[in-house]
């Protein structure tokens, strides 16, 4: 049926606008608010397409609506809500507004029903994003945001050239399932595997996120690779190669992780691990994947935000954010803690919390289609999240050691915003079907058999006895370990600098040789020229007579002869 | 944008040398945790033992051994801290590396 063209994510990207002009107490109303609009939108709006609107010769379907691009647009709104209530002490009123746009615009991916519509939402993500990150204020976060929104432009420009190429090839613009069989649908994939955190890009998100402020990084953490999960869902289902590229980032978040010590930054690389999974599960592309892929990718915004929420609080209550300088935690901020675990016991698909429902079904599916291989690494990799987030980030920020450091849980919105998101993580695992109920296709799936319980148990348990075991060479150190981004950062400007210093020689040795044939010449003109040269000298008239004589008579002699 | 800071605010200490050190909480105790440990092997060994009363339905063969659950969860993040380490002697860096 013809629905509204009005997207609902524009409540929250106009609303954005509206945050640092109203006072300070109206604020608060507007930031739980649009969200709640938005979400009723979202609710209300019936399934069908808006009616094209014409720009120039292609016709737009700004808000097209079904069960996959509902599930995204609820999950990217709730994640707003829950956001906003956390970051409601957050001074800078800019990295709101930012969030609000980037959150609005992830909406827009949701809904929207053509290429160019879905490039436009697309791009305003990276913006929004980017002043999220830029809010942060400090020098690491600018040139962070510098490079990120470097990346991001360059995975735009990779998209927008494939919509090009796609608009020359077939004339349509319409948005549906596709095959990278052509240089058109295999450049916007490439596009999306960029905002997806793929190899050989994935470093930008561990590079980025962990350098916006307390609040910044649970937004971040929730829209950019979920929207490309999303597209990924909606364009590329069942594409091989993903499988290939899930299983690389599942394994490159576990191996970075286990090597951070910096607490943001390790969940950043557990978000890659876990974006790993989904699109793993869109590779795979049976319903059973898809379903899993989009129920994990709801189920993360939320444990993945909980978790960076424990870590956001951590951060403001003692400015620091390092493992070696944290420990012990548990103590002073049992609820951070508390909700932390929560968060920790989600993201390692623990039986009971939203994980455990969302994730078996991408490994079910592999052991549906008979993939042994495949069904043998993601459990390998299920055991792998326990051990890198699932008890690392809780083990070494709030147990491990006594730092000494005894801060307090954090102001009353924040805590409420873990309380809201672990009732979430728990919800969601006790009664799946809600959750279910909500995923594109129909689900034939019990999580909560007796051998499936058991196996995740003898699994995760056993992960962390490994865990435990292996601590002595697990511990932290002031390191960081180079990734991809090392070549931009550091082979980049050093190739670079290199080639600019040997310009410069050049340039330098080449004036200087120019410059000597310069003077070589003008000391030849001064010695003819100059006011001594032979050819500028003043003579006599007499003598110049003379001259002009014996010519005459040189001639005169010839002319006989 | 304001200049306002994320603010470090507080950090009271606890090693404050005034006082004469408090005694540790409960849960990290010597005692505690070797309680911890001997309830967490129990646990995963009749965990393992559990298997004795499933029926078996492996997926593809490997799965149907003994506690594969366990060995295998086990083995496979013993092998992924390794592997980790490893590659930690080529890439890790002075967390100021890139600080310059």
């Amino acid at each position: 049926m013809t629905i509204s063209s009005f997207p609902p994510g524009l409540i929250l990207v106009f609303g954005a606008f509206l945050l640092p002009v109203v006072g300070a107490w109206v604020r608060p109303l507007l930031v739980l608010g649009l969200p709640v609009l938005t979400m009723w939108l979202i609710w209300t709006i019936p399934e069908g397409n808006s009616a094209p609107i014409a720009l120039m010769d292609y016709n737009l379907v700004i808000v097209q609506v079904d069960t996959l691009s509902r599930l995204f647009a609820i999950i990217f709104t709730l994640m707003a809500f829950a956001g906003g209530l956390f970051a409601l002490n957050q001074k800078r009123v800019l990295e709101l507004s930012a969030a609000f746009v980037y959150a609005g615009s992830a909406v827009g991916v949701a809904f929207a029903g053509d290429l160019i519509t879905l490039f436009i939402f697309w791009e305003i993500m990276a913006l929004g994003s980017t002043l999220v990150l830029l809010s942060a204020g400090t020098p690491q976060a600018t040139r962070s945001a510098g490079r990120y929104f470097l990346v991001h432009m360059f995975g735009g420009a990779l998209m927008l050239t494939g919509i090009f190429f796609f608009i020359y090839d077939t004339g349509g613009i319409a948005f549906t399932a596709m095959k990278p069989d052509t240089v058109a649908t295999a450049l916007i994939l490439a596009g999306v595997l960029v905002n997806a955190a793929a190899p050989p890009v994935s470093s930008w998100l561990a590079d980025a996120y962990p350098e916006a402020s307390f609040s910044g990084t649970v937004f971040l953490s929730a829209f950019t690779t979920k929207a490309a999960v999303y597209v990924l869902i909606r364009g590329f289902p069942g594409t091989e190669i993903l499988v290939y590229v899930g299983v690389f980032m599942i394994f490159y978040g576990i191996i970075m992780a286990l090597l951070e010590n910096d607490m943001r930054r390790i969940l950043a690389y557990s978000i890659v691990n876990q974006v790993g999974f989904m699109v793993t599960g869109v590779g795979i592309g049976t319903e059973m994947a898809l379903n899993g892929a989009a129920a994990h990718a709801f189920a993360h915004i939320i444990y993945k935000a909980l978790l960076l929420m424990s870590a956001g609080s951590v951060l403001y209550m003692t400015g620091k954010r390092k493992c070696t300088d944290l420990g012990g935690l548990f103590q002073s901020m049992p609820l951070t803690a508390f909700c932390g675990i929560i968060g920790a016991l989600a993201i390692s698909s623990f039986p009971w919390t939203s994980g455990f429902v969302s994730k078996s079904m991408i490994s079910q599916a592999a052991a549906d289609e008979h993939l042994a291989i495949l069904w043998y690494i993601l459990m390998a990799a299920s055991a792998g999240v326990f051990l890198h987030a699932g008890i690392k980030f809780p083990w070494f920020v709030f147990f491990q050691k006594d730092s000494g450091l005894r801060p307090k849980d954090p102001p009353w919105n924040m805590r409420l915003a873990m309380i809201l998101f672990s009732a979430f993580c728990i919800g969601l695992g006790l009664w799946p079907q809600y959750l279910y109920a909500l995923l594109p296709y129909t689900v034939d799936y019990e999580p909560y058999t007796d051998s499936h319980l058991l196996n995740a148990l003898q699994l995760l348990l056993c992960a962390g006895l490994a865990f435990f075991l292996m601590l002595p060479l697990m511990k932290r150190t002031l390191t960081i370990s180079l990734d991809t981004d090392w070549f931009y950062r550091r082979l980049a400007p050093k190739v670079l600098g290199g080639l600019g210093a040997l310009i410069g020689r050049a340039d330098t040795e080449l004036r200087r040789g120019a410059m000597s044939r310069l003077n070589i010449m003008l000391e030849y003109l001064l010695l003819h020229h100059g006011e001594q040269g032979s050819l500028a000298r003043t003579r006599s008239t007499s003598g110049m007579v003379l001259v002009a004589t014996v010519l005459l008579g040189g001639y005169l002699l010839f002319s006989y002869l | 944008m304001t200049n306002q800071t994320d603010k470090p605010k507080l950090t009271p200490t606890a090693s404050d040398p005034a006082k004469p050190a408090s005694k540790p909480h409960w849960l990290v105790r010597k005692g505690t945790i070797v309680v911890l440990w001997v309830v967490g092997l129990s646990v995963i060994a009749g965990l393992t033992y559990g298997d004795v009363f499933l029926t078996p339905h492996p997926h593809f063969g490997l799965d149907g051994t003994f506690g594969f659950y366990s060995w295998y969860g086990l083995l496979t993040c013993v092998a992924m801290v390794l592997v980790a380490k490893f590659l930690g002697l080529f890439l890790g860096r002075k967390d100021t590396y890139y600080d310059d």
